[in-house]
């Protein structure tokens, strides 16, 4: 019955540094189901990081970790695959660490399609560094760098990979718990970039300022605005408008991985 | 057979109290910051503490 979460997790570092109802400990733990779901032998499997909250995540896993630089998970990530093509490799950070700093080595990952699965954990904000609002921040949010409301437009993380060229990409939110391990796996499995997108709640820099009374209520508000990609064709525009589509948004199995191009360069020059 | 006992990891809960309001069958409560249990008899499993507990804190055992 109750899940063995314990065997993945590297001894005492449990309680985690995030606060009360963060909701980075949900994907956390979906990730691990996804891992045994796909039978990963932890010591081929590389979990890569940048700065962040959500990139302290690895760190508390018994897998191959690397935490690295802001916004550079990634560049990492894409080094270690290249250089370990036999190794799963699993990417995860934030909204701010993969859309802000690291925007550029995000979409040119989605671009060369190199496989591997990446976990972005979208809480609409920067949360380890007091609340600013990065490029996810909904438009007329309050953040700490925006007392007056946020001006700026957003960027729709599962859109902007499709564009970038990911074969993979879906979204789900923190109150969707089953949905979460269930397409980290298909992720996993896909080969080439699949981005999965988790929408998930920081109470302490995003929830108090945006006038929700609690993490319950941040919770709420996940659940009651998500559409899953089944549903929205059944819906109007108006019916559809401010929610997030859930579920697989897009996958191509047809356009080549990037590590089987770069082996066909190496034979190409060996045999030159 | 309806029922579980439902084991609460103390040093791990950060009392959230997601795993209270999201049970369908009313069997948690907060005791000011920690979760309790008191209503075991009433769970029916469904694993929402479980899954949703953002701190590996709370546990439903079959017995
Ligand atoms: C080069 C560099 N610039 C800025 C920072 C400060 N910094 C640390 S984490 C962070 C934002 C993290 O936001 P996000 O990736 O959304 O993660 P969250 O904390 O919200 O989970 C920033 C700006 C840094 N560590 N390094
Ligand atoms: S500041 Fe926000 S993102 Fe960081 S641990 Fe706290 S709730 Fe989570
Ligand atoms: S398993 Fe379901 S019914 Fe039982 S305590 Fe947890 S949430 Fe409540
Ligand atoms: S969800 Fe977990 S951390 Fe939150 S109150 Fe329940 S057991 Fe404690
Ligand atoms: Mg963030």
């Amino acid at each position: 019955m109750a899940y063995d979460y314990d065997k993945s997790i590297r001894p005492g570092k449990l309680p985690h540094i995030w606060c009360p109802g963060c909701g980075h400990g949900i994907v956390m733990k979906g990730l691990i189901r996804a891992m045994d779901t796909c039978e990963l032998d932890r010591k081929n499997t590389a979990i890569v990081s940048g700065i962040g909250c959500a990139s302290r995540l690895p760190g508390y896993l018994d897998a191959c970790t690397l935490h690295t630089a802001h916004g550079r998970g990634a560049a990492f990530a894409t080094g270690v695959k290249m250089a370990k093509p036999e190794m799963t490799v699993i990417c995860c950070g934030g909204d701010g660490d993969g859309t802000a700093i690291g925007g550029n080595h995000f979409i040119h990952a989605c671009r060369r399609n190199i496989d591997m699965t990446y976990v972005l954990m979208n809480n609409f904000i920067y949360g380890m560094t007091g609340g600013q609002f990065s490029p996810c921040t909904p438009t007329g949010a309050i953040a700490s760098t925006t007392p007056y409301g946020n001006p700026d437009q957003v960027f729709d993380i599962s859109k902007l990979a499709i564009g970038a060229g990911a074969t993979f990409v879906a979204r789900t939110t923190a109150a969707h718990p089953r949905e979460i391990d269930k397409l980290i796996a298909q992720g996993i499995k896909h080969k080439g970039m699949s981005i999965i997108e988790v929408l998930d709640d920081c109470p302490t820099t995003y929830g108090r300022r945006n006038k929700f009374r609690s993490v319950i209520d941040m919770m709420k508000h996940l659940k009651a605005n998500s559409v899953s990609v089944k549903a929205a064709p059944k819906m109007t525009a108006e019916q559809l408008e401010g929610k997030f589509l859930t579920g697989v948004l897009f996958e191509d199995t047809e356009k080549p991985e990037y590590c089987e191009q770069y082996a066909n360069v190496i034979k190409k020059a060996q045999s030159a | 057979m309806s029922g579980a006992r439902l084991e609460i990891i103390e040093r791990n809960c950060k009392g959230c109290s997601i795993c209270v309001e999201f049970c369908p069958k009313d069997v948690l409560e907060m005791d000011v910051f920690l979760v309790t249990a008191p209503r075991p008899e009433d769970c029916i499993k469904c694993m929402q503490c479980e899954l949703l507990c953002p701190d590996f804190a709370i546990k439903v055992h079959d017995e």
